[in-house]
């Protein structure tokens, strides 16, 4: 099934409004950041990811491996949506013994790899599509980024080996909302020119608008150049979506209050009310 | 070629493996490599991956034999481990091979969260471990992997102490689904007395009630040989144990000892905190059994410099320094 961009919009205040419901739900969560990956989400897994509960174990499915693990909600939403456990699962988020753990875990259906600590996705996205390479096998392997993650040294350890393999079956996606937990990442750690970095490392490079369906479709649709690793900056806003969690970096983990909550929702049904969505 | 490493035994304790019958065997990393190029001759999925040290791996005749088979990720351990662990995810048997000291602590947070808790099956290959590189000294040595990796769930550990261990480790860990971390050192050793090597279980290379030596890697020949010269010197009958699965331990292996023997004397080419004498005190603490006890390991310092031989001569890893703290043990009022 195809989406124009009108339906994945929707999509995307319909994941907001679960996201906000199950960190409320749980008390807790990566509000701001998973605000900000959310629509890179569902480009991936509505347009491009080949997916499913039902291949899930297939060798050739896409791979997709969220190294800000940090924005766990995010994907948690959009993997119910695509069918990989029961929607009403998502209220046990962080609940005693669940398995929804407040970082991607394989225990829930859908998740590629275990990932939290920062700078660990590229690795072993890395090696993900080497194993591809050796085996001529059709998938791509997408890994999400954090900005501020990029301060990790890792990244540029795995960056190397990217290129030095030409690693063209790999898509990198940086979420670049420019905030972390004590401020903007340039105060923090600058890592600007971000994309003079990756293309001296021997990146294909590529920016988009990170709330831009046409924009994310067009650069993560297809390789961005042979022989040569890609990367997508993806120019995003923290916390988009609800006006006063925009570019304010508190909302890093913040639970928003009752009355916040019942503002944010506000804000998120009015959107889907103009999607033509009533509650 | 650099010169010879002093030999890692006395004339007393070559004497001693001589009325033993023991045969000097090939260092075990280098039995390790060559089973490590038969596995991967016969399936193309048999991935090892190095950083920069297929050289210092003795890895360079598998590099030319399969070079499809070999990933060199440079000088960059985490990026060795994280690779490693996706490679595995998509289905490759990887054996990823680098300096115990660097592998072990550079990566281990690729360890804990890529392998062990992602349950990507990698067998993580420690080489030149503990004081192996001897006089290069502190930041070379790894006496601390125990320790740290005993703490990560899902994660076994294995040192051989010879040959035959070594290569049955190999073939264990190839075909085992699971995270496994090998540990070898480089010194040629001799081969004790053949038996079986089972995962999670104690050899047992020499039976006695008076004194047990459980020992692991490259100690469990000092043990023996101590062992050998208890029996002709004292009339003391040892028993020895190659526990070279460290993880899961053997507990029933180390219960027998406590409640069958008069001393236990655990060895390692470790700190003595969070090691093999640690993880055997443990259970017999537990058990309610009482039994005099002795750590021989590497205390809490940085070692002397010296060779490994210097080094495990220093501390009482050898023949003769377990002989002392056997008879001292034996000997307690």
């Amino acid at each position: 099934m195809s989406y124009s961009d009108q339906q994945l919009a929707r999509k995307s205040w319909q994941y907001r409004r679960r996201l906000l419901e199950i960190i409320k739900h749980a008390g807790a969560g990566h509000t701001g950041g998973s605000l900000s990956c959310l629509d890179i989400l569902n480009v991936l897994y509505n347009r491009v990811l080949n997916v499913a509960l039902e291949t899930f174990a297939h060798p050739h499915r896409d791979r997709y491996v969220q190294s800000k693990g940090h924005s766990v909600e995010a994907l948690f939403v959009v993997l119910a949506d695509k069918g990989f456990f029961p929607e009403s699962e998502l209220d046990t988020l962080c609940q005693y013994q669940s398995h929804f753990v407040g970082h991607p875990t394989r225990k829930v259906p859908g998740v590629e790899q275990n990932t939290g600590a920062l700078g660990h996705g590229l690795p072993i996205s890395v090696g993900i599509a080497l194993a591809g390479k050796m085996d001529d096998a059709p998938y791509r392997v997408f890994t999400l980024l954090g900005d501020g993650e990029l301060a990790e040294g890792s990244n540029w350890e795995a960056a190397l080996a990217a290129a030095h393999y030409r690693l063209d079956n790999l898509t990198a996606i940086v979420d670049c909302n420019t905030l972390q937990i004590t401020g903007h990442t340039r105060d923090v750690m600058n890592h600007e020119p971000l994309a003079e970095k990756f293309a001296a490392f021997g990146w294909a490079v590529r920016h988009a608008n990170g709330h831009d369906f046409a924009e994310l479709s067009d650069a993560l649709s297809a390789p961005l150049e042979r022989n040569k690793p890609g990367v997508v900056i993806a120019d995003t806003t923290k916390g988009k979506g609800v006006s006063f969690m925009e570019n304010v970096a508190k909302w890093h983990h913040g639970v928003p209050n009752d009355e916040e909550y019942a503002k944010a929702l506000a804000e998120i049904d009015a959107a889907l009310a103009e999607c033509g969505v009533t509650r | 070629m650099s010169a010879p490493a002093p030999s890692m035994f006395s004339a007393e304790a070559q004497q001693t493996a001589a009325r033993l019958g023991l045969k000097m065997g090939r260092p075990n990393l280098e039995v390790f490599a060559d089973a490590l190029l038969e596995l991967a001759r016969a399936d193309r999925n048999v991935i090892t991956v190095t950083s920069d040290s297929r050289g210092s791996g003795k890895l360079t005749a598998f590099g030319q034999a399969l070079p499809n088979q070999i990933v060199e990720m440079g000088i960059a351990e985490q990026n060795l481990v994280g690779v490693a662990a996706g490679l595995a995810s998509a289905g490759k048997n990887v054996f990823a091979v680098s300096p115990a000291c660097f592998l072990t602590a550079r990566a281990l947070e690729q360890i804990k969260n890529d392998v062990a808790y992602s349950d990507n099956p990698v067998t993580l290959v420690g080489i030149s471990a503990g004081v192996s590189y001897g006089a290069l000294g502190t930041t070379h040595h790894s006496l601390h992997d125990f320790a740290a990796l005993r703490a990560i769930n899902n994660l076994t550990i294995i040192a051989p102490a010879d040959n035959f261990e070594t290569r049955a480790a190999v073939e264990f860990a190839a075909a085992a689904q699971q995270p496994v971390y090998l540990r070898f050192g480089k010194a040629p050793l001799y081969d004790l007395p053949a038996s079986e090597f089972v995962c999670g279980r104690a050899r047992v290379v020499r039976e006695g009630t008076d004194v047990a030596f459980i020992a692991s890697g490259e100690t469990v020949i000092h043990a023996m040989l101590a062992a050998q010269w208890l029996a002709e010197q004292h009339g003391i009958q040892s028993r020895v144990l190659s526990m070279a699965t460290i993880k899961p331990l053997d507990a029933a292996a180390v219960l027998a000892c406590a409640n069958e023997c008069r001393a236990v004397i655990t060895v390692e080419e470790h700190m003595v905190y969070g090691g093999l004498g640690e993880a055997c005190a443990g259970v017999i603490a537990q058990s309610g059994s009482g039994i005099r006890f002795k750590f021989a390991g590497i205390p809490d310092e940085y070692t002397v410099t010296g060779s490994q031989a210097d080094i495990f001569r220093h501390y009482g890893i050898s023949m003769e320094g377990l002989v002392e703290t056997a008879l001292k043990l034996m000997t307690l009022e």
